[in-house]
């Protein structure tokens, strides 16, 4: 234990409102933890660097679940041990419901929070994928107002993003409308379990008459944020599934990953597996759409 | 240095307690400094190694990753707490007689995830067992005993503290 | 299942009824002797301790692999008025660790030779306070160019250690000869080479080293520890503090896991906490967390093993070269009998006529390597038992028929010409485990199946021995004493210096105490490990504590109940309360009732540290162990399926920790295999975390099946040999031939990672093409 408690602040005003006004008065003077499973981390290793810190955890405001016609909407502090046991996420998207089941341990996953997940920032995070194919929409909340952008457009670099140092993210949007969509995820970690993520590959889309119709495809770690990759979808949209359209996205997903070596993994080795996985989602793509056929 | 101290309440093991502290003191510190409850132990400080693990309001969580503050009114089980009087969980027992502990030093957090994991899912399966542990490293039994004993605790009929 | 059907193992007993009819309490599940205080959370471990008026210490450290100390600045930010400094300047004895040898400073006082050594100790009344204070301490160096491998070391560019000659840089060296090595070479049917790789491996038990100290001028210097050895750290405190013996006194606190990693660290640890002591005139903790555990204290040596071997056409080994290097680290510790036990397990279980061994273990500017469960013979093992797999390939026969044709067998000699006298049964081991994991069949329907699956499935098996207890005459140079004592309160109790930290010592001694007394499990207990009242019964380590100190404590029980027959009116038989109330008798004569035991060396046992010939070891265990692997190619990882684990570790004292002894070294062995990597940095661990030092979890570890099979050795306790370290020889050579198979690449260095695994078939097969369709 490297980090001296006293020489950080801690407060829990108690309900949002209150957590956003003291944001409100000093912008960027306070930062917010919710389940401490990034801050308390930085914490014990004599890193937390903020000296003042306002907790998230367990307001009300932050903790609802609601599940409307059109969307399933999260509050950014549900935790993952929440999501995860969540029947109409498990229908309508199973592939968060999936992460949410890889993220850390069972202790972790009952304190670390969807918004935490996001905004910290890391490009190996567990549910940005999910939620980039899933088109999620993330709501922010500040004494200004509220604000509504799609999840794509949050992260603007390694550990950057839109939010302002009085925002909170509020909730995740969810549209429901993937329940005919072919879904892939697959993280690729250091281990079966408290693995963090060497590469992961998230995909939905929708294949008509042997052709590609939709596609989303979503990455962690081959970026300085979790990304779409447009470029590989482009590749794809509108094609017939066949070996020569694989070989061709194999191609421009390699070009267009651009992950790094760090102390958990190589550059290459991500790139190389990231093409993999794409080659196994559309594999049981074809595979899916030729039994269709058949059955058709 | 900066901080105040904060008073926080709760309940440990069914008991009131209260502190003050620094409300960034984590709560395995308070624990083991302020309650005298050493049994939770700091493998590593940062959520990887589970010997810390206790349960909050009926959660498994790694206490060295909650700052007291959020631990404030909270309902805190520890292994201290896992035994009735003289009479052993069945937990407790069945580590002893299938050779679930070795050094001991994982014992008191693999306890409180196999407690937590029978609470949820009385008769788990092999596969279940090793999702609910995987956050609780143990260097010394490979495992194995310690998924021997969880199914013979849950053969033994569980967990009589989930009631409490 | 995850386990065999646990009556599987009495059906593996081979030992004779007589033997297995003639005990109550070995060889029977009882109870681990000190789980109920674990299980309750009421051990003590350290870290759980206080003492009255104690502070904290902390470490300030060196941020250079090698260089020269100029200068110490303490930071005038920080109040030090507030703080106890201790420096070199003050050891009131040597500054050293005695070890093997003394070339390991406590503190570092002129110089540095690795990262992460220590040069300052700090001690406050608030722990909070002491990380900023070791940042707020600079010190300043005059930098000297750094040996970072082994490859750096052998050109001797630098010396870094020992004399400029060519003597320089190497801690030890073996050479060991038999027969003729040179003439078989023209005409061998086939030469084979191949160069092998072992990494670094931490231990990783899950409690840090942690030590408390005490001093004062009357009482002297009490400590109190995570540790394997008390007689070792007594032996380096009084050095270090210039004290008589009786003036130190080690006390072992309940530890959490050793593995080897507390048999010499603690020593320093300990040194530092009393230091601090000493000068603070107050109980001082020092408790490392888990990054300056994993950066400053010990790793696994690293190797690098070449084989050259010559076979006639049929597979028959004719002769073995086999060139090893070690890295020691900064400072010699034990490299050199770590070194011994890989050279002695060089060539695995075969015989061969002619064999030429050289070994060497190199200093380099890391953080000294230290004793690691195996202590050496896994770095062998791997190599030799990858290496069969090459011979096998290039004489075209199965490696698992070749193994056969070469095994020892009774009465052949090993590479230090040492008769094997016991019985060697490797015959029926490999069958049993052949049969168990369902070798053949498996790896007939994987070879069917994997062209047409991306997860490709293989079998792999390593066959070895461990040698039991010290290697050659170092049983005899240790002269053991341990036994036990009756108290007034009707107690009998163990009195040895081997420690418990998971494996079972007190369980095990307690049973044999019971059994050599006739009376029961719970009327034994352990005495406190505490110097002041125990014999020096060894250090607990090298696989010792079943064979050697157990026999001791089962001959010390005979002595005691002969005593009581011959003059203190025990009959035969004897009922419990008549065998205290003989023990009350000797008591009011003697004052006290205590027989301790003496170490004998078995008959035959005779080693020449010269010529390296003679008795290695006085019983080995032997093992045959098959991995099943699958590796996936969409993410080019490996991972363990099913493991069989089939040995003879001579008698089974207790089946539920004998068991778990091979379960826990064979979930460590897979990490050390495929997960675990120390990456250094200038010398210093850089990925010093859990989060990035990666174990095997409980989703990670396959099923694995233990099998014992049982032939007593006369002179272990009630029969047994060594147990502890076997299970981590032949996991890593089992799952790369494993890996072999299944995707036909032969990889001869671990960790193997799915980076190197990756790195191999994209130059051998990068596929380009997507999967059929």
């Amino acid at each position: 234990m490297r980090g001296n408690p006293e020489a950080h602040q801690l407060i829990a005003p108690g309900t949002l409102s209150a957590v956003i006004a003291q944001l409100a008065r000093a912008p960027g003077e306070w930062t917010p933890i919710a389940g401490g499973t990034e801050l308390m981390v930085a914490h014990a290793a004599g890193r937390l660097t903020a000296p003042k810190l306002i907790s998230l955890w367990s307001l009300p405001e932050l903790s609802f679940l609601r599940v409307t016609e059109n969307e399933i909407s999260i509050g950014g502090g549900v935790t993952f041990g929440q999501i995860r046991s969540h029947s109409a996420i498990a229908a309508d998207f199973p592939l968060l419901s999936r992460a949410a089941s890889w993220i850390g341990s069972i202790a972790n996953q009952n304190r670390a929070t969807i918004a935490g997940n996001i905004v910290n920032g890391s490009p190996a995070a567990d549910a940005p994928p999910a939620l980039l194919v899933y088109d999620a929409e993330i709501e922010l909340i500040s004494q200004r107002g509220l604000r509504r952008l799609p999840y794509a457009d949050f992260h603007l670099g390694y550990k950057r993003s839109v939010l302002m140092p009085d925002e909170l993210a509020l909730a995740l949007h969810l549209p429901r409308r993937f329940a005919k969509h072919a879904q892939y995820l697959r993280k690729v970690g250091t281990r079966k379990a408290m693995a963090i993520t060497k590469i992961a590959l998230a995909a939905t889309a929708i294949v008509e008459n042997e052709t590609i119709t939709e596609i989303r495809l979503a990455a962690a770690s081959v970026a300085d944020r979790p990304i779409r990759l447009t470029a590989t979808e482009a590749a794809l949209i509108g094609k017939k599934l066949s070996s020569n359209t694989m070989r061709e996205a194999r191609k421009v997903l390699l070009n267009e990953v651009r992950p790094i070596d760090d102390i958990r993994s190589t550059a290459e080795y991500r790139k190389h597996v990231a093409a993999n996985l794409l080659d196994e989602f559309l594999s049981e793509l074809a595979i899916d759409s030729t039994h269709e056929g058949l059955s058709a | 240095m900066s901080a105040s101290q904060a008073q926080i309440q709760l309940t440990v093991n069914g008991q009131q307690a209260s502190v003050d502290v620094p409300p960034m003191k984590r709560l395995l510190d308070v624990l083991r400094e302020d309650l005298g409850l050493t049994g939770a132990k700091e493998g590593c400080g940062e959520g990887e190694c589970g010997s810390c693990s206790v349960r909050m309001n009926g959660e498994l969580v790694n206490s060295c990753l909650v700052p007291i503050l959020q631990a404030a009114n909270a309902r805190i089980e520890t292994v201290e707490g896992l035994a009735i009087d003289a009479e052993l969980h069945p937990l407790q027992k069945a580590f002893l007689e299938c050779g679930g502990a070795q050094c001991g030093i994982c014992t008191p957090g693999m306890l409180m995830a196999a407690t937590h994991l029978l609470a949820h899912n009385p008769h788990p399966s092999i596969e279940e067992i090793r999702e609910g542990l995987a956050g609780n490293l143990c260097r010394c039994t490979g495992f194995i005993k310690i998924f021997d004993s969880v199914i013979a605790a849950a053969a033994m009929g569980g967990n009589p503290t989930h009631a409490r | 299942m995850l386990t065999p059907n646990p009556n599987s193992f009495f059906d593996a007993m081979t030992a004779s009824p007589k033997t297995r009819s003639q005990t109550r309490i070995v060889g029977t599940p009882q109870i681990r002797k000190e789980g109920i205080d674990k299980v309750l959370g009421r051990a003590k471990y350290v870290d759980d301790l206080e003492r009255d008026g104690m502070w904290h210490g902390a470490t300030v450290r060196s941020t250079i692999p090698r260089g020269k100390i100029l200068d110490i600045h303490f930071d005038p930010g920080i109040d030090w008025t507030e703080f106890v400094i201790v420096t070199a300047a003050d050891i009131p004895g040597k500054n050293h660790i005695q070890m093997i040898a003394a070339d390991q400073p406590c503190l570092a006082a002129e110089a540095v030779n690795h990262c992460d050594e220590a040069i300052v100790l700090l001690a406050h009344p608030d722990k909070r306070c002491l990380p900023a204070a070791v940042a707020a301490v600079r010190i300043d160096y005059e930098p000297l160019p750094a040996v970072l491998s082994i490859e750096e070391s052998e050109t001797q560019h630098e010396i870094i250690w020992g004399p400029h000659t060519a003597e320089g840089n190497i801690f030890k060296q073996f050479h060991l000869e038999k027969g003729n090595v040179d003439d078989v070479w023209a005409t061998a049917a086939h030469i084979v080479t191949g160069e092998y790789h072992t990494g670094a491996q931490e231990h990783l038990y899950i409690e840090n080293n942690g030590m408390i100290a005490e001093y004062s001028d009357e009482e002297g210097l009490t400590v109190w520890g995570s540790l394997q050895c008390p007689f070792y750290v007594h032996k380096s405190l009084v050095a270090v503090f210039d004290l008589p013996a009786e003036k130190v006194r080690v006390i072992q606190a309940e530890t959490g896991g050793a593995f080897g990693g507390k048999e010499d660290y603690p020593s320093i640890l300990a040194a530092h906490a009393g230091l601090l002591a000493r000068k603070a005139r107050r109980p001082i903790k020092m408790v490392y967390d888990r990054m300056e555990d994993l950066a400053a204290t010990t790793k696994r040596h690293p190797s690098r093993t070449r084989h050259r071997t010559a076979v006639d056409k049929e597979g028959k080994l004719l002769a073995m070269e086999i060139e090893l290097a070690t890295d020691g680290g900064a400072y010699s510790t034990l490299s050199s009998t770590v070194l011994s036990r890989a050279t002695l397990h060089a060539t695995g279980p075969y015989v061969c006529p002619n064999i030429r061994i050289r070994s060497r273990t190199w200093a380099t500017n890391t953080v000294p390597y230290g004793a690691f469960r195996g202590f050496g013979a896994p770095q062998s093992i791997f190599a030799i038992e990858r290496h069969m797999e090459q011979i096998a390939r290039a004489v075209g026969i199965d490696s698992v028929e070749l193994r056969r044709r070469n095994f020892l067998h009774d009465g052949d000699t090993t590479a230090t010409e040492q008769v094997m006298r016991e019985p060697v049964i490797l015959d029926t081991l490999l069958e049993r485990a052949l049969k168990e994991s369902g070798y053949t069949s498996k790896q007939e329907r994987f070879a069917r199946e994997n062209p047409h699956s991306t997860i490709k499935r293989g079998m792999g098996l390593a066959a070895f021995y461990h040698g039991s207890g010290f290697t050659g005459s170092g049983e005899r140079y240790l002269n053991s004493l341990a036994g036990i004592d009756v108290t007034p309160q009707g107690k009998v109790r163990v009195l040895v210096s081997s420690t418990e930290f998971g494996q079972g010592t007190n369980t095990i001694l307690t049973q044999i105490a019971a059994e050599s007394l006739g009376i029961t499990y719970d009327d034994i207990e352990m005495a406190p490990c505490d110097t002041h009242h125990i014999p020096n019964s060894g250090p607990t380590v090298a696989s010792r504590t079943s064979m050697v100190v157990g026999h001791l404590i089962e001959k010390s029980g005979h002595q005691l109940i002969s005593q009581l027959q011959e003059s203190y009116g025990l009959s035969e038989p004897y009922t419990r309360d008549e065998f205290f109330a003989a023990c009350d008798r000797y008591r009011e004569q003697a004052g006290k009732v205590e027989s301790l035991c003496r170490y004998e060396a078995p008959p035959n046992i005779f080693w020449d540290d010269q010529k390296y010939r003679g008795e290695a070891y006085p019983a080995f265990a032997w093992a045959v162990y098959v991995a099943e692997v699958a590796v996936d190619t969409t993410t080019y990882s490996a991972e363990v399926t099913n493991f069989y684990a089939v040995q003879e570790v001579g008698r089974v004292l207790n089946p539920t920790l004998a068991a778990g002894q091979i379960e826990g070294g064979v979930a460590q062995a897979v990490g050390y295999a495929l997960y675990e990597k120390v990456l250094l940095k200038n010398g210093h661990m850089f990925n010093n975390q859990m989060t990035n030092y990666i174990m095997p979890t409980a989703a990670d570890v396959p099923p694995i099946a233990v099998f014992f099979e049982e032939i007593p050795f006369d002179y272990g306790a009630y029969g047994a040999k060594g147990i502890g370290e076997l299970p981590h020889d032949g996991p890593a050579p089992a799952i790369l031939n494993a890996i072999q198979d299944a995707i036909g690449e032969s990889f001869c260095s671990i960790p193997l990672l799915p980076e190197d695994i990756f790195l191999r078939m994209s130059i051998h097969s990068l596929h380009e093409e997507p999967a059929p369709v």
